[in-house]
């Protein structure tokens, strides 16, 4: 399942849209968007999610439980 | 990476500090003792080459700040620290404190308003990037913005203010892009205290917690400032003073970076309220009071300059440290605005400047020699309302902030300002004002001021704080000597005894600028 970022509490800080290994992040009306078709949760990059770690506010990086689980491209 | 790698064998953290502590060697402050200068007045026993670069910068000489302005600009919004005192999200128009801002800027929009500040605001000399998240966490942004400015306005002093965490990767970057003040805000030595300040670091693509994430952070801010002075690039170290966290242990701070070559200290109080929804504000976490930070900032005096006149301002500050202009420049207006940058014009206004500034400083030589010979064990304290310029040119009612100034036989020296505004959530009414106002300079033996009310200046002296207008326009330093001096006199004769002041509150809430 891809990650979701829950616009209402996103700050609009930037500091996951870099790091995100798909370039799935990207600025919508002030804050951050993640694409659900790009999103690989980092698997086969990183140890843990980019978003979900370097994100300053607790629980706005979050599975998106409306998408079936997606697995990294090998 | 390699500083974690390298602290695996340590046995305990205690021999970690140890170690961190004694650290000896640095260029720009080489040797065991202080050099008098920083925050204090003139250049006294500074190399020539680092008093030109902080003469005229407002954060890195305390003269300098009565003069001449900076600005930051929000370029940089992402961060790699997590810091129990800051929540960014907070963003009041009225509100003063790092880490917040109204609008972020791209680095060309930033480039835009350095010119049109710079064009307004003559006496400005230094663009800072100070956020509103961690320059070094948004390097494109930050170190483009440089290089557009460095290029339009090559008059205009660089600078930037870090938590430290990836200094060590960009020091080549900001010596390339000629930055040559950096400020590093350390809070601690000790992983242990660190765990209490920071819940957690990104660092290398992982999220480190709990006392790992301090040491590596710690390990990789005193090593980056090392690299940084070797280099010859001026340091200013930031602490955020949290009682009952790390008040005692910032003396062994003070020495850790002292001996790594960092120029000035700058010692903050901790501003924490719960509607500023940090986490030290929200579990109510104190700040300290006014004569908690000055005890603290006399110890570590003994040891390196210390910084007294920090005004903590936002991320995107404009304007003298004790104002904030901020609110006339609004990208909106910016772009709108024809600017027609006049670099021989502000060469002018600052030679201007330059010829006050002599003025004053020989103003207060020939009032301190009236002082000498004079023998007292006295020292006292005096607030000074002040719109800049190193004059009493602010009417008592109007005065959003008071200098504070220690008086002694040996002259008269500036240890800080307390502010004054109307506070924003309650409070409106002009006696709770007033009584805030005391209760900032309630150490203060004297008020300062180019006029003051009848009904003020009542209250003023029923608690104990003389009101003294008969210096309004003139020099601060050169009229508090001669106040001081006649003071001694009246002692001497009987007329007045010397009483001991209270402690005064350091005020914590948000402001409006209207007040």
């Amino acid at each position: 399942m891809p990650f979701k970022i829950i616009a209402s509490q996103c700050t609009g800080c930037s500091a996951c849209e870099p790091l995100c290994p798909n370039v799935a992040i990207y600025e919508k009306g002030g804050t951050f968007t993640i694409d659900p078709k790009k999103c690989t949760e980092c698997v086969g990059y990183f140890d843990e999610p980019q978003c979900v770690a370097v994100c300053p506010v607790d629980d706005t990086c979050v599975v998106d439980t409306s998408w079936p689980r997606r697995q990294a491209s090998a | 990476m390699n500083a974690v790698a390298g602290r695996g064998r340590r046995t305990g953290v205690a021999e970690y500090i140890g170690e961190i502590a004694e650290h000896k060697g640095c260029r720009t402050s080489p040797g065991g003792t202080r050099t008098n200068c920083g925050s204090q007045a003139g250049q006294g026993d500074l190399p020539k080459t680092i008093w030109e670069k902080v003469k005229n910068h407002p954060c890195y000489s305390e003269e300098a700040h009565h003069h001449y302005a900076r600005m930051h600009v929000a370029v940089a919004p992402a961060c790699n620290v997590q810091c129990n005192y800051c929540n960014r999200k907070y963003d009041c128009a009225n509100e003063s404190r790092p880490g917040v801002v109204s609008e972020k800027l791209t680095p060309e929009q930033a480039v835009r308003k350095v010119l049109a500040v710079a064009t307004s605001i003559p006496q400005l000399t230094v663009l800072g990037i100070a956020g509103p998240g961690d320059p070094l966490a948004n390097p494109e942004k930050t170190f483009k913005t440089f290089e557009l400015v460095a290029k339009a306005a090559p008059d205009i002093k660089l600078c930037l203010s870090t938590n430290g965490l990836a200094l060590p990767d960009y020091v080549d970057s900001i010596a390339r892009a000629k930055v040559d003040h950096v400020t590093i805000t350390i809070n601690t030595i000790d992983p242990e205290i660190g765990a209490k300040i920071y819940p957690w670091i990104f660092f290398n693509h992982k999220r480190y917690t709990g006392i790992e994430a301090a040491k590596i952070l710690t390990d990789r801010q005193l090593q980056g400032l090392q690299m940084l002075t070797e280099r010859g690039i001026l340091c200013k170290v930031n602490s955020v003073m949290i009682p009952d966290i790390n008040d005692q242990h910032l003396v062994e701070v003070n020495k850790a970076v002292k001996s790594r070559g960092a120029f000035l200290h700058n010692i903050m109080p901790l501003i924490s309220a719960s509607e500023h929804g940090t986490v030290f504000g929200l579990n109510g976490q104190r700040g300290p009071t006014a004569q908690e930070l000055k005890a603290l900032q006399d110890a570590c005096e003994g040891e390196t300059n210390v910084m007294r006149h920090c005004r903590q301002c936002r991320a995107d500050a404009v304007g003298l440290l004790g104002e904030d202009r901020s609110a006339e420049f609004t990208t909106e207006g910016i772009m709108a605005m024809d600017v027609k940058y006049d670099a021989e014009m502000r060469r002018a206004h600052q030679a201007k400047v330059e010829d006050e500034r002599a003025a004053k400083v020989a103003a207060r030589e020939e009032e301190l020699a009236e002082l000498a010979g004079r023998k007292s064990e006295i020292t006292l304290l005096v607030a000074v309302a002040t719109k800049g310029s190193g004059l009493i040119n602010e009417h008592f009612g109007h005065a959003k902030e008071f200098q504070v100034y220690e008086l002694s036989t040996s002259g008269a020296k500036f240890v800080g300002h307390r502010r004054a505004d109307v506070y924003c959530q309650g409070g409106h009414g002009e006696e709770d004002r007033l009584s805030n106002i005391i209760g900032a300079i309630k150490d203060c033996h004297a008020v300062f001021v180019a006029k003051i009310g009848d009904c003020p200046k009542s209250n003023l002296i029923k608690a104990g704080i003389e009101p003294v207008d008969q210096y309004a326009h003139e020099l601060i330093e050169k009229s508090a000597i001669a106040w001081f001096r006649c003071y001694l006199d009246k002692l001497r004769t009987g007329e007045i005894l010397h009483v001991k002041r209270d402690d005064a509150a350091i005020r914590q809430k948000a402001l409006t600028s209207a007040a």
